[in-house]
């Protein structure tokens, strides 16, 4: 008999709070607001922290039935929660750094307009991320996945009066949207085969399959569409296009959602339903194949971006890429390893980034920033820590993730030398552009326009608070400026987090989570156990582990010293490399083009077919042409019968008389016939 | 005995008669003489298909016809001197602000 957890509370409580501030908040002060905001979000990590307080205790899975929704013969859904290690370890991510996000958010909200209004839609989210992790069956993960992805839109357009945040939330939703057709391509294909969605049966029908199944066309295709999900949730090629114009955001909805939790959504997805994935080997080689690409290619782009949040936000797709690339390989705890860690890491980025813009008064471009490490010590500091991790140097977390992933890229029998190679050579960029961003931004001369102490501040300031803000006193305190304590303080315990994150190793992890990823194996024949589990011969290979571990150090050290070189010994060497690769840099620059070639080739025909077809075609010359020439018929044909009713007494009588007739005459010939 | 036919002959006659009265006249109280005719036309031949039958209810019809034929008129005469009043004419022609 487990105890009652009350699961349900955790996605409900963020839910209450966003009802609140939604439909009241208006006339609440900002006081009331937050403190309902981080109430009740609080509250919901307070809950997750006594869940993991007494997890020891549990028999896991642990599933929490709640009632009843759907029941049609024999299939049947219903709202329950289901906890395992797996969801355990998302739901302290999700709980955790969203309230260090709403805490920060409370400091860089506090002068916009629509304050409630954030808050609402930060609340709303937490409670569909929390029901799309704790779901219990396939079709609640798929309302809270739908629910996360109204949220973003909701607040990717949050200063909607701006055209390009507008829109940029429209992108990301209809691009979204891709992905989850296949999604729900792949929940169907799982009703009609398996006649369930819930995680449990179908686990058990799919591990009970016998072997020969391994590799069939309904597990692949299966397993394909849960990764086309995965691609448009998580932004993967080549369905990434979103992510960062999603930058439009508020900073902390960037952290929040589109680095921390949102994005990660799909891993999280592939992970639960690795049972399926272990038996369809092909589309785990897709994922595979898509993640090494994504985190590539990624990274290149990254390399040439100057928004310091756009390099943050091509990081982030290429650090999602490396998880998938871990999926790919069957080394699923690495890739929620790299989950957490990267959580840590690059929500601290992101806040980080929000008090580099905060400070220079709303300017996003690192090419007018510089010298900053003297002005803001503490943002610069925790922005440091964050910097070492994801380039990957030890002892920071993100060195212990990374590392697993491409250990496991290689030693795992669906790795391969080719994935590890393509991971050391991301890994060397990611360095790379992380500490070109480090040394643009804090290092050499302040290059924006005003020096400290100009008293134009808001010139600048109106565009990170665009509709219509009350910003009237708040920048006037002169110049490059700290953040307040209330986004400091996030900052420095994600930071300390990002430094011991990954103490607790690859391997403890691995532990930990194995009754979640490891639990159809036994049910699987001898030889696919054999492949999935970590193979005996590992322990032979500890020396060449040491060997990769030393050469992807080598990569985030080479890419520490190449931007060292470039961006802070020699300023004026980038040009001249830039100029030196010509149309090369200038397809980096514009991002490969690829949106330029969506608008082409997507686009730009659905708008010109929708236009002259359907639009024109068929809505104004079919549908609507058939309406207005009905309505002018009967309107010409009312006008010519209107003149019978003359007011002329005799032509009544007469049409009565004509009427009384033609009944006369039709009863006679009835009459007759 | 007279046959049912010339009661019948005689009835239609009426009844056309009244018909053309009230399609051709255009004094109110002529067309109201015309609905007149023609509803005795019909209480002709209601009163001879009684007879031929040998059923009361014809009779009875009559009756009830000619009552509400008195009240008819009685109600139509006050409109008719109600219409001359305002509009100080009984020619239906001018009487047509039902008129759309």
């Amino acid at each position: 008999m487990t105890p009652n957890l009350h699961l349900w509370l955790i996605p409900v409580l963020p839910l209450v709070g966003a009802a609140i501030n939604g439909l009241f908040g208006k006339r609440f002060s900002r006081q009331t607001v937050l403190a309902i905001a981080l109430g009740f979000c609080g509250a919901a990590f307070v809950m997750a922290l006594w869940i993991a307080a007494q997890f020891s205790s549990l028999t896991l899975p642990h599933v929490e039935w709640l009632a009843s929704w759907i029941r049609a013969g024999d299939f049947q859904v219903d709202f329950a929660f289901y906890l395992d290690q797996l969801s355990l370890v998302m739901l302290l991510v999700v709980t955790g750094v969203g309230f260090l996000i709403h805490i920060y958010s409370v400091g860089y909200m506090w002068e916009e307009g629509g304050f409630y209004r954030f808050f609402a839609y930060l609340n709303l989210f937490m409670f569909f991320m929390l029901t799309l992790v704790l779901a219990s069956n396939y079709l609640l993960m798929f309302i809270g996945w739908e629910g996360v992805g109204l949220a973003s839109y909701l607040l990717i357009g949050f200063w909607f009066t701006k055209d390009s945040a507008a829109s940029a939330g429209k992108k990301a939703f209809i691009v979204n949207r891709i992905g989850d057709f296949g999604f729900l391509i792949a929940l169907f294909l799982m009703i009609k085969h398996f006649g369930s969605l819930n995680f449990v049966q179908v686990f058990r029908i799919v591990s009970g399959m016998p072997a020969e199944v391994t590799g069939s066309g309904l597990l692949t295709s299966i397993g394909l569409l849960l990764m086309v999900g995965a691609a448009g949730k998580s932004a993967q090629l080549p369905l990434y296009v979103w992510l960062p114009d999603a930058m439009e955001g508020p900073t902390p909805v960037s952290a929040l959602i589109h680095a921390a939790t949102m994005v990660t959504a799909g891993v999280y997805m592939v992970a639960r339903s690795h049972l399926v994935f272990d038996r369809a080997p092909q589309a785990l080689m897709v994922v595979a194949i898509v993640g090494t690409l994504t985190a590539l290619f990624a990274a290149t782009i990254g390399v040439c971006q100057t928004d310091i949040k756009k390099v943050l936000a091509y990081s982030t797709i290429s650090q999602l890429g490396y998880m998938f690339m871990a999926c790919g390989v069957a080394a699923y705890s690495a890739g929620i390893f790299h989950l957490m860690t990267h959580a840590f890491f690059k929500g601290l980025l992101f806040l980080a980034a929000g008090s580099v813009i905060h400070a220079v008064g709303g300017e996003q471009d690192m090419r007018r920033m510089g010298g900053l490490r003297r002005h803001i010590p503490w943002t610069f500091w925790t922005m440091t820590a964050a910097t070492f991790a994801i380039a990957g140097f030890p002892p920071f977390a993100g060195f212990f993730s990374k590392d697993a992933i491409l250990w496991k890229a290689y030693s795992s029998p669906y790795g391969s030398w080719v994935y590890w190679l393509i991971g050391v050579f991301t890994a060397f960029l990611t360095s790379f552009y992380m500490f070109r961003l480090w040394f643009l931004t804090f290092f050499g001369e302040y290059r924006g326009e005003a020096a400290a102490g100009r008293s134009d501040g808001h010139t600048q300031v109106i565009r990170d608070s665009r509709a219509g803000a009350p910003v009237p006193h708040a920048h006037n305190h002169g110049g490059i400026h700290e953040s307040p304590n209330i986004m400091v303080i996030p900052l420095v315990i994600l930071a300390l987090l990002s430094i011991c994150g990954g103490w607790v190793g690859s391997e403890r992890f691995d532990k930990f989570l194995s009754p979640a990823l490891h639990a159809g194996i036994t049910a699987h024949s001898s030889e696919e156990a054999a492949a999935t589990t970590p193979p005996p011969e590992q322990k032979e290979q500890g020396g060449s582990e040491t060997l990769l571990t030393g050469i992807s150090v080598l990569a985030a050290v080479s890419g520490l010293f190449l931007a060292w070189l470039l961006y802070h010994r020699r300023p004026q060497l980038p040009q001249e490399i830039a100029h030196a690769l010509g149309a090369f840099y200038e397809a980096v620059v514009h991002k490969y083009y690829v949106d330029e070639i969506y608008a082409a080739v997507f686009v730009k025909p659905l708008i010109d077919g929708s236009t002259r077809i359907l639009w024109h075609g068929i809505d104004r010359d079919v549908i609507d042409a058939t309406l207005d020439n009905s309505a002018e018929g009967a309107r010409e044909v009312s006008d010519a019968v209107r003149h019978m009713q003359s007011g002329n007494l005799r032509s009544y009588a007469g049409w009565i008389a004509a009427g009384a007739a033609v009944v006369i005459a039709y009863m006679i010939w009835m009459g007759t016939r | 005995m007279v046959p049912l036919s010339y009661y019948l002959v005689l009835s239609g006659i009426l009844f056309a008669c009244g018909v053309t009265g009230f399609l051709i006249k255009r004094n109110i109280i002529t067309i109201f003489m015309s609905i007149e005719l023609m509803l005795n036309g019909v209480n002709l031949s209601f009163v001879a298909f009684a007879a031929q039958w040998h059923a009361l209810s014809g009779q009875v019809f009559v009756f009830f016809v000619m009552v509400v034929a008195a009240a008819e008129s009685a109600v139509g005469l006050a409109i008719i001197i109600a219409v001359y009043r305002t509009r100080e004419t009984l020619d239906v022609d001018r009487v047509n602000l039902l008129k759309l």
